[in-house]
């Protein structure tokens, strides 16, 4: 017992170093200079302050901008939860074989391009005489211009694009474990497909919407490039304040204060939501 | 006339620099048989190592020059104070000259050993960044600004940045993305010291003012290529190296103008470290970098920053672009960046993200 014990130990110990070291060891650094009164480079004395995480009480500006990140999160989600989930669950009842193969490739692809490289395709499409543009008018000559560059709709476009994937996958995963007998033994019991839908696929799939919502939420929150390039004006997030603060400002600290104050805001958001899904669906 | 009298010289000073009186006739053959080696610590690929001049410097003088790299200007400061004796050479920031004096690392510069200082334009060789105790610290090299660029044919009122929130202009706007340059021009929207503005209020209010004709927030020359190229924008501020990158390499139709509240500019030095015992060859390698002889072809062959010194401005051919650019009337206008202190850098920082914040909503 003692033996498998120790066994196990050791086939994880390789994963849980490097989690410790990859990921532990930055954030806490980064945890610790938030509480700096500058960054620790070159021969300044260290100062502790508490100051950096009242940066939303002195800068009351933030809080607009952080309300900008939050939607641009629940819309990004939301939209990939739309999109992700009836793809997911084609992708896993509907096809076979090689045309299964082929959709997955399809779902994959946009991984295989670097990110900025996306970004800028899509500057090409959606500004002014873009390709969007373009392909409209040539089926409606009359139609007005469409010029979606530089605004919101935009920088969803782009985020929807490059993190649709994430859910595809896990509610793929979802998706397939549903057993075939569930569906069948309620279509003899004489439920139609909406009714199926609703009561067998969607709460056995909700662990794969979940897990892939908070894969895509987290990330989101804190992006910076695709709001940048695609936003133009309206593109500033907080992923583009604190990006600032590391950059232009070299203000380590209130970046990293910044950053662990967003990180609680999106973990009081899981919290709140987890509670509100489990009370829901816990108590069918 | 110009290259006899400055090859006397060059031959006076490295006679002194061997401590004989041997090669006080000339010959460029006895020159290259003696070997001094001056070390240069610069940026890499900024002119220093061009290897034309290298060899043409070597021809002449006999001086061989090796080099030491600096990725950001803290390495440079770094190197200075930690090798000394190391290094002849350095490029300093105008900014920093102070600063680096202050730090007893470079030595004051007898403007008269170098023949070809005659040509400097005055605003820059005596700038008072470069200034202390009425001697400079380092000889004006290279000079670039930020200013403002429209497009010709379509904007043709640009006098001042004050087009920045001109109704007729509503969402034709690029701003550089950068909290320095947009404190820089509310400073002189509002007729204050763009290092050191007093009223940082007054600052947000006139760049808030311009929210309805901003269209995007541009952060590298690429990116502003692409939006200009699609139309997406009439007016920005820019850089002038980029400008003309713009015009000469991707044709786009934009004019490149110094509003009459003037530019931002930047100005980078050569000086002579204190700690340095070839301090005659390193005046020798200074003087050649501002000859027009070498500006010429390190211009119009690699492509190079404009020049401090009016002689080699004029020397490029006619048709040259740095003649729209870098005008000599301009730069009476220009306000040169200093070094910002650390609470200084963050208020900067504050009014610009507060005020993008404002354009986001």
């Amino acid at each position: 017992m003692a033996r498998r014990d120790w066994t196990t130990a050791a086939l994880l110990a390789p994963a849980y170093g490097w989690l410790a070291l990859a990921v532990f060891l930055p954030l806490g650094a980064m945890l610790f200079f938030s509480f700096l009164k500058a960054a620790p480079f070159g021969t300044r004395p260290l100062q502790f302050t508490f100051d950096n995480y009242l940066a939303f009480v002195r800068r009351p500006y933030l809080i607009d901008v952080a309300w900008t990140s939050i939607q641009i999160g629940l819309w990004t989600t939301g939209l990939c939860a739309l999109v992700g989930l009836p793809a997911a669950i084609a992708l896993a009842r509907a096809t076979r074989g090689r045309s299964q193969q082929v959709l997955f490739l399809l779902i994959v692809l946009p991984f295989w391009t670097n990110g900025l490289v996306r970004v800028f395709s899509w500057t090409m499409v959606l500004r002014e005489g873009g390709v969007l543009d373009y392909a409209l008018h040539l089926v409606a000559p009359s139609a007005p211009a469409v010029a979606l560059l530089y605004s919101f709709p935009a920088i969803i476009i782009g985020l929807v694009h490059a993190y649709l994937p994430y859910m595809i996958l896990t509610c793929y995963l979802s998706a397939a474990a549903i057993d075939d007998a569930y569906i069948e033994a309620a279509r003899s019991l004489g439920a139609r497909t909406p009714m199926i839908f609703a009561k067998i696929v969607l709460p056995l799939s909700l662990p794969g919407l979940i897990s892939g919502a908070i894969l895509i939420f987290v990330p989101v929150i804190g992006s910076f490039m695709e709001p940048r390039i695609l936003g133009g004006r309206v593109g500033v997030t907080m992923g583009t304040m604190i990006e600032d603060q590391f950059v232009q400002a070299f203000n380590w600290p209130l970046g990293a204060a910044l950053s662990f104050t967003m990180l609680a805001v999106v973990l009081i958001i899981f919290g709140v939501s987890s509670r509100a899904l489990s009370a829901r669906f816990g108590a069918q | 006339m110009t290259s006899h009298l400055s090859r006397r010289t060059f031959n006076a000073l490295l006679s002194s620099a061997l401590g004989g009186g041997l090669l006080a006739t000339y010959g460029s053959r006895r020159a290259r048989a003696a070997t001094t080696e001056i070390t240069v610590l610069n940026w890499k690929g900024y002119g220093t190592d061009e290897a034309f001049a290298l060899k043409a410097f070597a021809d002449a003088t006999g001086i061989a020059v090796k080099h030491d790299y600096f990725n950001a200007e803290a390495e440079m400061l770094t190197k200075l104070r930690t090798n000394p004796g190391a290094y002849d050479v350095v490029l300093i920031n105008s900014a920093r000259t102070q600063q680096v004096q202050a730090d007893g690392l470079i030595d004051a510069i007898d403007l008269a050993a170098l023949p070809n200082a005659k040509d400097l334009a005055a605003p820059l060789r005596d700038h008072p960044n470069l200034q202390v105790d009425g001697k400079p610290y380092g000889v004006a090299w290279l000079w670039g600004m930020t200013s403002l660029a429209v497009r010709h044919g379509k904007v043709a009122d640009a006098q001042s940045w004050a087009i920045f929130s001109d109704p007729k202009y509503a969402g034709r706007l690029a701003l550089f993305d950068d909290s320095i340059t947009q404190v820089g021009i509310g400073a002189l929207l509002t007729s204050q010291d763009i290092n050191n503005p007093k009223d940082l209020k007054a600052i947000t209010a006139t760049l808030k003012a311009m929210k309805p004709n901003v269209r995007l927030m541009w952060s590298s020359e690429d990116e502003w290529n692409k939006a200009f190229a699609a139309d997406a924008f009439d007016i920005s501020d820019y850089w002038s190296g980029a400008a003309a990158r713009s015009i000469k390499l991707h044709s786009l139709p934009l004019d490149f103008i110094v509003p009459k509240e003037g530019a931002i500019g930047w100005l980078d030095t050569l000086a002579v470290p204190s700690s340095s015992t070839k301090k005659a060859a390193a005046l020798r390698f200074i003087n050649y970098m501002i000859d027009p002889k070498f500006y010429v072809i390190w211009a119009t062959q690699s492509g190079a920053p404009a020049s401090t010194n009016t002689a080699a401005m004029n020397a490029l051919p006619a048709d040259d672009l740095s003649h729209k650019i870098y005008k000599p009337e301009d730069l009476a206008k220009l306000k040169f960046m200093s070094a910002l202190p650390d609470d200084r850098r963050q208020a900067f920082n504050d009014v610009w993200d507060e005020v993008k914040a404002f354009y986001a909503k």
